[in-house]
């Protein structure tokens, strides 16, 4: 029988704020344990929450930029289950009347087609503490300092149909939350979490099977590697004559295998209700139209101002805009006046890899924007050739100072006066008959050498396009 | 509607609250009590009413977002059973 999967994701981004979701305590990430945990969010008797505006403003800016409807009037309720991390008893949450409902992204595949995705809902609520199992004599630890950051709940439709796409979607997520800068995006400390909802059924049939929920799986790769495995299990089970049981699993990447988490009847009956702590979270038009025109530039739209505007490949502004960050490398290294299309490649292969191969983030790039536009732009007015720019790239990379600069001190300015490039011809010529002999009589492979030899001569600095030009004339 | 003896064991677990067994009846009775009142209520036509989320009649004020809260670890943690750098230490939760 042939199987279709299908998935829907809650993506959960810690907001960045500076001071927690109902507290004045301080959110900054690495403390040491408790530091940052008041009395509020140790859930001491007596306290009030209060809620932060800004993770408001933040949960309102992420509604708009999807084009989802953000409530002028939502609910917050308690979510109740017992756990040592969580010390009240229940997290506070939002149930009925999310601060955002409706919402839908574009992804793109791999096959270069488009598909939209639907936001059922996102709303906001706060993080639990963490719970460290190592040996305490035998007790748990428990931190408090996570407990109370603010997070949005971002939940899809089940319109993914592979593990890809759902990859995909929860890259598009991710770009799209630093964007806004309402989320560092910081995978390995926690900031940004994802639980994957993934059940099978027959191909053409329009019920939904059993499914299982997939907990805490934290890297693209091991989102896909997760799915993918989790869904082969559910397809044996199938395949057997068996049931698959709706409970949620954990997955274990060192054996790359989903197991059983806790059973569903005793963990999932929350029993929310609204609040009384606290009121409805009213948001008029004016607060709205003000985060509205805090928007910045999105990544669909920056993405087709890169093709339109600077003539850059699709494939290519795909991937400059991936990151706000990189797209703003992009447009400030413009900024020196040279060639997008070159900054284009300079960015995506020699930058990228640069800092690849030395560990390094965008943001610590030794070469700044305004450096590698400098050079462009001597590539451009033909000072140097792209083959020179790689070692003035890597003086800059080192520390040597602007393009200009090393031009000049490493004498690496490109020669393209004629006359100089000739007497190098000559002089090679002259020395290699046997060669030339075999270029005339009609080994045509010959005039590598000639060029590799001139070039040579040139210290690398011959205009390659005159060094042929002039080299196949006098070679006639 | 009426609930049974497991419901009550059910309510009182997931509550976390140990109950005597020869109380179960009692809490089953008046705890079916309850839900009947409800679901008299539900008779009435409320659709044209607003559901109502709080009592009160106003909205939620909106904080600052300011860092306020300075570190009381100590102060906080002597009231703990136990603690160990730094850490709350509770029976041992596995999953």
């Amino acid at each position: 029988m042939e199987w279709e999967t299908v998935i829907g994701l809650e993506i959960h981004a810690q907001l960045q704020t500076r001071s927690k979701i109902f507290s004045g305590a301080a959110t900054a990430y690495g403390a040491a344990p408790n530091t940052q945990a008041c009395a509020v969010d140790l859930g001491l008797p007596g306290v009030l929450p209060v809620l932060n505006k800004e993770a408001v403003r933040m949960a309102a800016k992420f509604g708009l930029a999807i084009g989802a409807t953000v409530a002028h009037r939502s609910i917050f309720a308690r979510k109740n289950y017992f756990y040592p991390d969580l010390p009240k008893g229940y997290q506070i949450s939002q149930y009925e009347l999310p601060i955002v409902a409706g919402g839908k992204v574009q992804i793109e595949l791999e096959d270069g087609t488009h598909k939209t995705i639907g936001v059922t809902r996102a709303h906001l609520e706060e993080d639990a503490g963490k719970s460290l199992h190592e040996d305490f004599h035998g007790m748990t630890g428990i931190d408090l300092n996570r407990a109370g950051t603010p997070l949005l709940e971002i939940v899809s439709e089940p319109d993914m149909r592979s593990a890809q796409e759902a990859v995909a979607y929860m890259k598009k997520i991710h770009s799209l939350v630093r964007y806004l800068e309402i989320c560092d995006g910081n995978m390995q400390e926690g900031s940004f979490r994802c639980d994957a909802n993934v059940s099978v059924r027959p191909k053409g049939q329009r019920e939904f099977g059993t499914r299982a929920e997939l907990k805490n799986i934290n890297s693209f790769r091991f989102v896909e590697k997760a799915i993918n495995i989790e869904v082969e299990r559910q397809i044996d089970i199938l395949e057997s004559g068996g049931k698959v049981v709706q409970e949620t699993r954990l997955y274990d990447a060192d054996n790359n295998q989903t197991r059983a988490m806790r059973s569903k009847e005793e963990a999932m009956d929350y029993r929310y209700f609204p609040d009384p702590d606290l009121l409805p979270v009213a948001l008029d038009d004016a607060f709205l139209n003000t985060v509205r025109a805090s928007l910045p530039e999105l990544p669909d739209a920056k993405r087709r101002r890169f093709i339109e505007t600077f003539a850059v490949s699709e494939y290519d502004a795909g991937i400059l805009t991936s990151s706000r960050e990189l797209a703003d490398y992009f447009e400030r290294t413009l900024d020196a006046g040279g060639s997008a299309k070159l900054a284009a490649n300079w960015i995506i292969t020699e930058l990228s890899g640069a800092l690849n191969r030395a560990g390094l983030e965008l943001g610590a790039s030794p070469v700044t924007p305004q450096q590698l536009g400098g050079m462009i732009k001597r590539i451009d007015d033909n000072t140097i050739s792209g083959k020179i720019a790689k070692q003035v790239f890597e003086a800059m990379w080192g520390g040597a100072g602007d393009a200009d600069e090393i031009i000049e001190n490493q004498g690496l300015r490109q020669v393209t006066d004629s006359g100089a490039i000739e007497v190098l011809i000559d002089e090679i010529i002259a020395a290699n008959p046997q060669q030339v002999e075999q270029y005339r009589a009609g080994k045509e492979k010959v005039f590598g050498f000639f060029v590799g030899q001139v070039m040579k001569a040139s210290k690398g600095k011959a205009n390659p396009q005159q060094l042929n030009d002039l080299l196949r004339k006098k070679l006639q | 509607m009426s609930l049974s003896r497991a419901d009550v064991e059910r309510i009182a677990h997931l509550a976390r609250l140990q109950i005597d067994d020869e109380s179960i009846p009692d809490y089953a009775r008046n705890l079916s009590n309850i839900l009947e009142l409800v679901e008299q209520m539900s008779a009435v036509d409320t659709s044209q009413v607003t559901p109502m989320a709080h009592p009160l009649d106003t909205v939620q004020r909106l904080r600052e977002d300011v860092v306020t809260e300075d570190n009381q670890r100590e102060h906080f943690q002597q009231h703990a059973p136990s603690v160990e750098n730094g850490l709350y230490l509770v029976p041992k939760v596995i999953e």
